[in-house]
């Protein structure tokens, strides 16, 4: 039975009908065309397909669309604010964090959910939030290192880097 | 010719061998039929140079073993175009896969023709502009590629400077070039643009002599660390992968798999799937796929059909499919030898013989094989994730049954391939399904699907028999590789008597393989390398002397010798026999010419039987470099990649079913396992460039393996060094 489901993307608000079974992921890329959270596994293992959901992290794929109705989403596609970067997109951008790049939405934000929480976490805590996303190219200490100079740029930026993302919006 | 040239020499005929080879496995029949003139046409006004990258192209060789005639042009498979924008654009049917090739490559355009990095363009693997192409197979890219381009990028200079010398009435060695124009020296503000030099012409020069690219010291641009071009789309997610293409009223396909390889349809039912809506069921003989406009509702419906097969019965499995692919053997070519083993045998004062496997290896690249195909009037479009955009072309004419001229294929990045993507059953399957359903259709493998059609890097074995003399010196080397192929296992080590036999390739008509097996990052290496380093710790420690010392013993070559010493420096090796207790463990090996290097530390785990891997310090002479910062991450990226075949990864199966088909039992490498990694790139500006793509991959499993042996005395020939063995060998030395 096809029901009514309302929630922010990226901001602005949304109000679709569909089968409230159905796996986020191909809700937002099929029907919404949001593709930056990618299909890796299907099954929850990799974390390619993550996005925020009140800031909290989730996968996609394991996530029936009815659990975010209310809730406010944001993607990949949704970090920047016109022109301006995320300092996590510029750390990734100034480290080289990936190689394919198909790993890229999760690890950013995963990374971004982990920041929020904690503004400067150790590279122990860093590599806990990140165990279970799969990055086969080989990128993992580009990736970290990144993390940490964006940890730094986030901490003394300003009110736009420190913005959270995907709670007042 | 020295050992060394005759060596290399032989390199080089296997390279082209298994080139050659490949062609048949992959079945490139149905070519391309865009002529040398329509392929012209197309390309309008500019000055174009033409070129070829990788030698001469061969000619395919079909099933019947008959040469075909090629009618695309074969005399290049590349060109540049300076066009009236004063943009130099470079076409080329190479894909780009994360290698960082496109930066690369416009690196050395904007160093030879002085312009800078935004005024260059590299329009990469798309079947409409670009050339034909074999593919994109690993770090042979840059290694084929940069020399030509730049060959080809000094070519258009000098063509620049002609036409400059009619436009200006300057002699031509008065004239050079500066941030896109070409100027008098003498007069530096009497100049032109190439645009207005190239405006409304058409000019077309072959690159067949070879002109003077700018000497290495002048280098501004190449060489230097520069951000990746793709960099951008990829970390604001607008960077498009064949998954993210979507066409007005495409649908989503779920294809029906057998259980297990080999396993016959014997009933279907589609009943339960009558009352569901916008379902739509295709059947093209033995493809049978259910179509929705949402992957999902492909996916539920999917579930639904009610089938059953008949599986045949297969013995083999993961524990007997060593001894299957000895007894399966062919007797195989001989690949390097020198001297008369017997002779080396009769001074050997001690035999050592060994035997070395390896299991199946999936290549597991986070994005799974995935095709779009739309048919339309006049053409067929295809996005596909591939390595092989002209491969999928010819695969996709020929199930369709249209010449391949009216097949294109757009480019999009590849979310890894490794040489997985070089097979493209996908996108032969979107292609006959939209055939069937009149609308364009995505086909995005599961990851289940994924791991069943994967070509894995083969199992294999090596078997090597040795010698050592009263002064502790090898004497002969008699080694045997079943089924992974020859590369790296050609010897650069002083030997006196020598003999290398391989029986039986991943690649060519004939298997013993149960399942599809292919190229896997630095095809066949993994395996020789592990194989012959691991045994040269073997003797290092039977003849109680330090292992990198008793590799130096036998190594005149001097390329080696560098990369070797220059590593123990960076990693602070300290002589000593293993094992010392420390967990050291060191790999050498020569890649098509790059030579690479790896020392290791290790902790073991009792309790677990976990390695951990703490440090790797890897040294690799590849050449002239043309972008470090790219090399050092291709270096990294092989250096965790391959933690994955030596600690972990091996497909499992029994009767015919592969029993790893996701994340939860096929473990690849993780954050935790990070080690500290130091990559050094030495900058050989004496030998051109050559692929960074691969060869640090090649030692990790035999580096890890000695290294645990240093550690523990314990000394593992099978790959993975996984939990289960370390924990039984453990448990044995007590
Ligand atoms: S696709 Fe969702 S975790 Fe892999
Ligand atoms: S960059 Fe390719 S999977 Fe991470």
């Amino acid at each position: 039975m096809k029901q009514k489901i309302s929630f922010y993307l990226n901001g602005q608000p949304l109000i679709l009908e569909t089968e409230p079974d159905r796996p986020l992921l191909w809700v937002l890329r099929n029907d919404l065309k949001i593709t930056s959270p990618k299909f890796g596994c299907g099954e929850g293992y990799c974390g390619a397909c993550t996005v925020l959901v009140d800031g909290e992290p989730l996968r996609s794929c394991q996530t029936e669309i009815v659990r975010v109705n209310g809730r406010r989403i944001i993607t990949l596609e949704g970090l920047r604010k016109g022109d301006q970067l995320h300092p996590l997109q510029q750390a990734f951008l100034k480290h080289e964090a990936f190689q394919c790049g198909f790993c890229t939405n999760g690890m950013i934000l995963e990374a971004l959910a982990l920041l929020q929480k904690k503004s400067k976490p150790s590279r122990a805590e860093i590599i806990e939030a990140l165990e279970d996303h799969l990055c086969r190219c080989g990128a993992h200490q580009r990736i970290i290192q990144a993390i940490e100079e964006a940890s730094k740029m986030m901490k003394g930026g300003s009110n736009e880097s420190k913005r959270e993302i995907g709670r007042n919006t | 010719m020295n050992r060394k040239e005759k060596s290399e020499e032989i390199h080089k005929n296997n390279i082209s061998y298994n080139e050659s080879k490949k062609n048949i496995a992959f079945k490139d029949q149905n070519l391309p039929t865009l002529s040398r003139r329509d392929f012209l046409k197309l390309s309008g006004t500019g000055l174009f140079v033409f070129f070829l990258v990788g030698g001469r192209c061969e000619p395919l060789v079909s099933l019947q073993g008959q040469t075909r005639q090629r009618e695309y042009p074969e005399d290049f498979n590349a060109y540049l175009l300076i066009g009236e924008d004063g943009r130099i654009r470079c076409f080329s049917g190479k894909v780009e896969m994360g290698q960082g090739i496109k930066t690369s490559l416009a690196q050395i355009l904007a160093e030879e023709l002085d312009v800078t990095l935004d005024m260059v363009e590299m329009i990469l693997g798309d079947t409409a502009l670009c050339p034909y192409d074999m593919g994109t197979f690993g770090s042979r890219t840059i290694k084929y590629f940069g020399p030509a381009l730049r060959q080809a990028a000094a070519e258009a200079r000098a063509a620049l400077i002609e036409l400059a010398s009619t436009e200006l009435g300057v002699p031509i060695d008065q004239l050079a070039i500066e941030n896109g124009f070409v100027y008098d020296v003498k007069r530096p503000s009497h100049r032109v643009s190439y645009g207005q030099l190239t405006k409304g012409k058409r000019i077309e020069r072959y690159l067949r002599s070879k002109p003077q690219p700018k000497p290495i010291e002048t280098h501004k641009i190449a060489g230097q660390p520069l951000p990746r071009l793709d960099a951008m789309e990829k970390v604001t997610g607008q960077a498009l992968f064949a998954g993210d293409i979507s066409l007005p009223n495409m649908v989503y396909a779920r294809i029906l798999r057998p259980p297990t390889h080999g396993a016959k349809l014997k009933s279907l039912n589609f009943d339960e799937l009558k009352n569901i809506p916008e379902i739509e069921i295709v059947q093209d003989g033995d493809l049978i796929a259910v179509l929705h406009h949402t992957f999902d509702g492909a996916s539920a419906a999917l579930k639904r059909i009610k089938a059953e097969f008949d599986v045949p019965s297969n013995e083999l499995n993961d524990e007997n499919i060593h001894n299957h692919l000895i007894k399966m053997a062919p007797p195989g070519n001989i690949i390097d030898q020198k001297g008369n083993l017997e002779e080396g045998e009769k001074i050997a004062s001690q035999i050592i013989e060994a035997t070395y496997c390896n299991p199946y290896v999936a290549h597991s690249p986070i994005e799974t094989h995935t095709a779009l195909v739309s048919i339309e009037k006049d053409e067929v479009k295809v996005w596909a994730s591939t390595q092989r955009p002209f491969g999928v072309q010819s695969e996709v004419a020929q199930a369709l049954g249209v010449p391949a001229s009216k097949v294109h294929v757009f480019p999009v990045y590849v979310g890894g391939g490794f040489g997985g993507k070089n097979s493209n059953r996908q996108a032969v399957e979107a292609a006959r399904l939209a055939q069937k359903a009149g609308k364009p259709v995505m086909v995005i493998w599961t990851r289940e699907e994924e791991f069943f059609f994967d070509t894995f890097m083969p199992a294999a074995v090596v078997k090597i028999r040795s010698g050592l003399d009263p002064k502790n010196r090898l004497t002969f080397w008699d080694y045997t590789v079943f089924w992974a192929g020859e590369r790296s296992s050609q010897i650069f080590y002083d030997i006196p008597h020598y003999r290398v036999l391989s029986r039986g390739s991943w690649s060519g008509q004939q298997s013993a393989h149960p399942f599809n097996v292919g190229p896997w990052r630095a095809p066949g290496s993994n395996t020789n390398v592990f194989a012959r380093e691991s045994h040269f710790d073997i003797l290092a420690s039977r003849s109680r002397i330090d292992p990198l010392e008793f590799r130096l013993n036998h190594l005149s070559n001097e390329r080696m010798r560098r990369v070797l010493l220059r590593l123990a420096d960076e990693f602070g090796w300290k002589p000593s026999p293993a094992p010392s207790g420390r967990g050291y463990g060191l790999s050498c090996a020569d890649y098509l010419g790059t030579y690479v290097a790896l020392m290791v530390e290790i902790d073991v785990d009792a309790q677990t039987g976990v390695i951990k891997v703490k440090r790797m310090v890897c040294v690799q002479d590849m050449g002239e470099v043309i972008n470090p910062e790219g090399a050092k991450e291709q270096i990294e990226g092989c250096l965790m990649m391959g933690l994955g075949y030596a600690l972990t990864e091996e497909i499992h199966f029994k009767g015919g079913k592969i029993l790893d088909l996701n994340f939860d039992r096929y473990e690849i490498p993780r954050f935790s396992w990070l080690p500290e990694i130091k990559a050094i790139v030495l900058d050989n500006k004496e030998v051109p460039a050559q692929g960074g793509g691969e060869p640090a991959i090649i030692n990790v499993g035999a580096a890890v393996a000695n290294a645990l042996f240093d550690k523990t005395g314990i000394r593992l020939n099978r790959l993975p060094l996984n939990r289960k063995g370390v924990l039984q060998a453990l448990k044995e030395k007590k």
